[in-house]
């Protein structure tokens, strides 16, 4: 298809496909599925319609905080090759239009979310938007290293409001897969910042290995390995779910830590050194997937 | 006569209008269904 050449492409009012490129799709993807997973492992089960809407509700969520999180990062994002193709920072939307999709979006998705389901659902919903794109965004992203210790907690929301919006009630299966998530989101994303560090060093984000070195981030990520797997079998130790998970968590855990320790040991300094990183990070984007899976699986299978 | 920049406005604006107007229609089938499935819970 042949293309034009165009003056100004800000000036345009942008493709939809932008729009949709906002929503940051792929990162919506692992927080569908484990809202999905605490819907589906809760007591109560909510007729079709309404499980949908509340997935559906989450999803527009985490779009509008993809959507805010790249308004407010617009300059950041301009300095990093994994990031500078965007819309923004490639000059094919205007920074307002970001804006306005993005509170559109959160308002809509807490709202329907209500209407839907139960307003405490709702609520956790308006304030995992309100912790990833101000306590996460805007305040420890640009000023600490932990950022993502802290920010994690926003993208282990999901599998709560999943279950609060079957059940009406928080309780100690959802916190648990609340936590598994926010223990897990550190080693995941410090092994993504290592083999990327120079990406994050340019654009001036605080990240470990921008600021603490690799050495310590790597005995970091294992540090944090450890009560990530521990948490991951609690459910089953307490007795809130199967065997099947129990021995899921128990062997995904493990290989976990394993990638971990050969992540500790490893002396690399250069992205091409750092194979044991890169598998850690593609490992720990399926642990989560399977973890979950596994867990719905105990729950509706009959073993 | 239309310039190139002025067609892919246009072009824009209606692909736009065309995913506004399907994502309203799809609201309003979704509203009809979580009333239908609220009511029954409610019966």
């Amino acid at each position: 298809m042949p293309t034009l050449e165009l003056s100004n492409p800000a000036a345009l009012p942008a493709d939809w496909r932008d729009f949709v490129a906002l929503t940051k799709p792929r990162v919506m993807s692992l927080v569908v599925f484990s809202g999905l997973c605490g819907l589906l492992v809760a007591p109560v089960q909510l007729p079709l319609v309404l499980s949908f809407t509340a997935i559906l509700c989450i999803a527009l969520a985490a779009g509008a905080c993809g959507a805010l999180n790249q308004w407010y990062e617009v300059e950041i994002d301009a300095k990093m090759r994994r990031t500078a193709k965007r819309p923004l920072p490639a000059g094919r939307m205007e920074r307002q239009s970001a804006l306005h999709f993005g509170v559109a979006l959160s308002g809509f998705s807490v709202l329907l979310m209500g209407l839907a389901t139960n307003w405490l659902a709702a609520a956790l919903l308006a304030v995992s938007i309100l912790f990833y794109v101000i306590v996460y965004t805007v305040w420890l992203k640009p000023r600490t290293a932990q950022n993502i210790v802290i920010g994690g907690a926003a993208g282990a929301f999901p599998p709560l409001i999943g279950w609060v919006a079957a059940t009406g009630h928080v309780a100690a299966l959802p916190l648990l897969l609340f936590a598994i998530i926010f223990l897990w989101t550190p080693p995941h994303f410090w092994a993504l910042s290592l083999f990327v560090r120079s990406d994050y060093a340019a654009a001036g984000i605080p990240m470990l290995p921008v600021v603490a070195g690799f050495e310590s981030t790597r005995r970091q990520i294992l540090l944090y390995s450890l009560p990530m797997a521990f948490a991951a079998v609690t459910p089953w130790a307490l007795g809130l779910s199967g065997p099947v998970y129990g021995v899921c968590a128990a062997v995904l855990s493990f290989v976990f830590l394993v990638l971990a320790s050969r992540v500790a040991a490893n002396r690399a300094s250069e992205p091409v050194g750092m194979d044991a990183e890169k598998h850690l990070f593609a490992y720990s984007v399926f642990y989560l997937f399977a973890l979950f899976a596994a867990l719905v699986a105990d729950r509706w299978l009959p073993w | 006569m239309v310039s190139p920049e002025d067609e892919v406005i246009r072009r824009r604006q209606r692909e736009r209008a065309r995913i506004m107007a399907l994502l309203l229609g799809a609201f309003v089938v979704l509203l009809f269904f979580i009333t239908i499935a609220k009511t029954g819970m409610n019966w």
